[in-house]
């Protein structure tokens, strides 16, 4: 398929791998921030196609994974009302809050959907004026414009009935926690393709300068990714910290421009709760004020939540790439998805999820 | 943020054990096999059933019969390539397929909800009886039941079938090391189909399921003398399922080679699109046929004979290795497990 098969071709694949190998020189240690480049890295086995002295540290850009407890409670709450249709990506629909998940406010009766894009749940409130339709927004700065728009449109119809339950998370900010954590390992990024396709890389420069990290925009092909270590590593070797972008077939260093007006006329910078890291500041996007009655959390009385999380799993410090997740006694064993203890092996994005899935055979076959 | 707390991400045990039924429990996958060992399986227990075949074989006289049953619940009604009446009857002819036997008699039972149309009915049923021709069928038995309106989703048929087994008996449990793989074609199309139709997803061409009897080529390959040792279709859960079933039954290893498996570019679009695998998405066409490695080239030649078949391919094997996995190597040369789902495959955040 084009624009796939290219990037998927085995002997370019070697062939950079064999860059990569005559390029090392010392240990490096290097995180993709997204979920989904960790996923093709497991998918492909293209970890493995790495020196040993390289690791790849998985990074917290799985939404699933970092949306905190108490905003799944809320979910709840209100997909559970007889007179709320709850809209979702699929993927939320299993993650647990504190007693129960989505799927099963679905089997009690609640309305709950499947949708593919925030747009079909404002058709969705268009069509049923008798009924509160939610939107669950989660994600980072790629689903922001579309999710943006949904309330742009609401509120241009005037859809008294649509609201949306906001936790968008923002990278940058992650970025700087990370490296401003005293156990930090990471020496160098791969910034996530979809989330620059949106915002541009302007706001990484300021990161790569303070804390000399060389950070790389990289797509998701296995080949983007190879390449994006490749030009990781040489910036490492060659002890520069820039921001580079081979993923320039998707990524402008402006970003779509038009999307993050859209954000910013909808959405202002506000702190967000991350799932088991707490609050950080500037970190999340929230309604702006001429919008805020589209949000779900005052219109249905549920801001005030909070839960307290326990700390059994060790995510935390796989997040950081102290340990990867096969070094988890737990792993596998005691936490697999079917029983994860974890929201890294909840998601289909989070890292030992990924691990799980792929794990691959060492045998030869 | 406290620096002693820093990245201390967890989060709570998920639901595995659910007090009521989702819809997860339907999709085939981890799920729904649970649900079957701790409450179906303990309750009905019998040797035929521990086969955990598409359909019981029993001796009934001197003739081995096969024994099935299966209802459809699809939403949308019609599709490309197909509808519910359809469905139901390839379904239940392809599974006394798999089960080695000619499919000879069909039972229908129609739940009907108040208010469906007459004109709906009356297409669906046409098609039904087109179906059965197709495949020299009769349905000789069936039932009407008529809920109210909002009590069930327009129509769900129930069919059952039973079929005289002309091949030797066909089980996971006779899967061996050696035994060479057949895929009967390109996989992901039926799955596709029905979520591009029910979601509204236009793609530049349309997608068509792949809904279609099995009897010609099954029957081709078990009159070719060729040694099949198990057959399955690959419905719900996909090929990866599937495969991962007769690997945990059999306990032996099933390696498989990506670039045998063929997905049609207009699937391999929308999978991607959606983030979902198309190992793991339905089919109501396709089968997987187990059959002695020295039979592998003749029992190719034998399935590729049929317009249906045209592009079966041999796609693995399995390994001489007491580990009941199903492994999977990419064409980028890496090798990774493929597991059964908890259910449905969800489509991603982004």
């Amino acid at each position: 398929m084009k624009y796939m098969d290219e990037y998927r071709d085995a002997d370019a694949a070697r062939r950079c791998a064999d860059q990569i190998r005559r390029l090392v020189t010392k240990p490096w240690k290097i995180m993709e921030i997204c979920g989904g480049q960790t996923h093709a890295i497991m998918k492909f086995g293209l970890d493995e196609m790495l020196p040993k002295n390289i690791t790849l540290i998985h990074g917290p850009g799985c939404p699933v994974c970092v949306t905190p407890v108490e905003l799944i409670n809320k979910a709840i709450e209100i997909a559970s009302r007889p007179d709320v249709i709850f809209c979702s990506f699929g993927d939320m629909l299993r993650v647990p809050g504190t007693h129960r998940d989505l799927f099963s406010v679905k089997a009690a009766g609640g309305d709950v959907r499947i949708v593919y894009s925030p747009i079909d749940a404002v058709a969705l409130a268009r069509q049923n004026p008798d009924k509160q339709v939610v939107f669950f927004a989660v994600g980072f700065e790629t689903t922001a414009p579309a999710n943006a728009m949904a309330v742009y449109e609401a509120h241009k119809e005037k859809l008294a009935n649509f609201s949306i339950l906001v936790s968008h998370v923002l990278v940058p900010p992650a970025i700087e926690a990370i490296l401003s954590s005293p156990t930090n390992q990471v020496q160098g990024f791969l910034a996530a393709g979809h989330v620059c396709a949106v915002m541009g890389y302007t706001e990484y420069e300021p990161i790569a300068n303070k804390y000399r990290v060389p950070i790389v925009v990289t797509g998701f092909e296995p080949l983007d990714i190879l390449h994006g270590v490749y030009m990781c590593l040489k910036q490492l070797e060659e002890g520069r910290a820039e921001v580079e972008n081979p993923y320039a077939r998707c990524v402008r260093r402006e970003g779509n421009v038009q999307a993050q007006k859209l954000i910013r006329d909808i959405f202002c910078v506000v702190p967000r709760k991350w799932r088991g890291i707490g609050e950080i500041p500037q970190s999340g996007l929230g309604l702006r004020e001429p919008y805020r009655s589209f949000d779900a959390e005052t219109r249905f009385g549920v801001a005030g939540y909070t839960v307290e999380e326990s700390s059994e799993c060790i995510s935390g410090i796989i997040l950081q790439g102290i340990k990867k997740p096969v070094e988890c006694p737990a792993f596998g064993t005691k936490c697999t998805p079917e029983h994860p203890l974890g929201a890294t092996m909840v998601s289909s994005e989070g890292a030992c999820a990924a691990y799980y899935r792929y794990r691959k055979i060492k045998r030869d076959t | 943020m406290n620096p002693a707390n820093d990245f201390a991400l967890q989060c709570p045990l998920p639901l595995r054990d659910y007090p009521v039924i989702t819809m997860a429990h339907g999709g085939g996958g981890l799920l729904q096999h649970k649900l079957l060992e701790n409450l179906f399986w303990p309750a009905f227990q019998n040797p035929l059933l521990a086969e955990e075949h598409d359909g019981a074989v029993a001796v009934l006289g001197d003739k081995p019969l096969a024994f099935t049953t299966d209802s459809y619940v699809v939403r949308p009604l019609f599709f490309p390539g197909g509808n519910i009446g359809t469905l139901a009857i390839n379904g239940t002819v392809n599974d006394l397929c798999m089960c080695g036997a000619r499919p000879k008699y069909l039972s229908a039972g129609f739940i009907l909800e108040e208010g469906v149309s007459m004109e709906t009915l009356w297409r669906i049923v046409q098609s039904m009886k087109s179906a059965a021709e197709e495949s020299n069928v009769q349905i000789v038995t069936g039932d009407i039941k008529v809920v109210d309106k909002g009590k069930g989703d327009e129509l769900y048929i129930n069919t059952a079938g039973i079929g005289v087994v002309e091949a030797q008996a066909l089980s996971p449990s006779r899967v061996q090391p050696g035994d060479a793989i057949l895929l009967s074609g390109d996989v992901g199309r039926h799955g596709v189909a029905i979520m591009a139709v029910r979601e509204g997803l236009d793609f530049e061409t349309t997608i068509e399921s792949d809904c279609a009897p099995l009897v010609e080529p099954v029957m081709k390959l078990i009159g070719s003398g060729v040694e099949v040792h198990c057959m399955r279709d690959l419905t719900r859960g996909g090929m990866a399922t599937t495969l991962a079933e007769i690997a945990r039954k059999s306990g032996f290893r099933i390696h498989i080679e990506e670039k045998a498996v063929s997905v049609a570019e207009g699937v391999r679009g929308a999978c991607e699109m959606l983030g979902l695998d198309p190992l793991y998405v339905a089919n109501e066409g396709r089968f997987v046929a187990f059959v002695a490695a020295r039979d592998a080239d003749r029992a190719l030649s034998v399935l590729r004979s049929e317009p249906s078949c045209a592009d079966a391919s041999l796609c693995g094997s399995v390994l001489a290795e007491n580990n009941p996995i199903v492994t999977l190597k990419n064409n980028i040369g890496s090798t990774r497990i493929l597991d059964m789902l908890m259910g449905e495959q969800l489509p991603r955040i982004c």
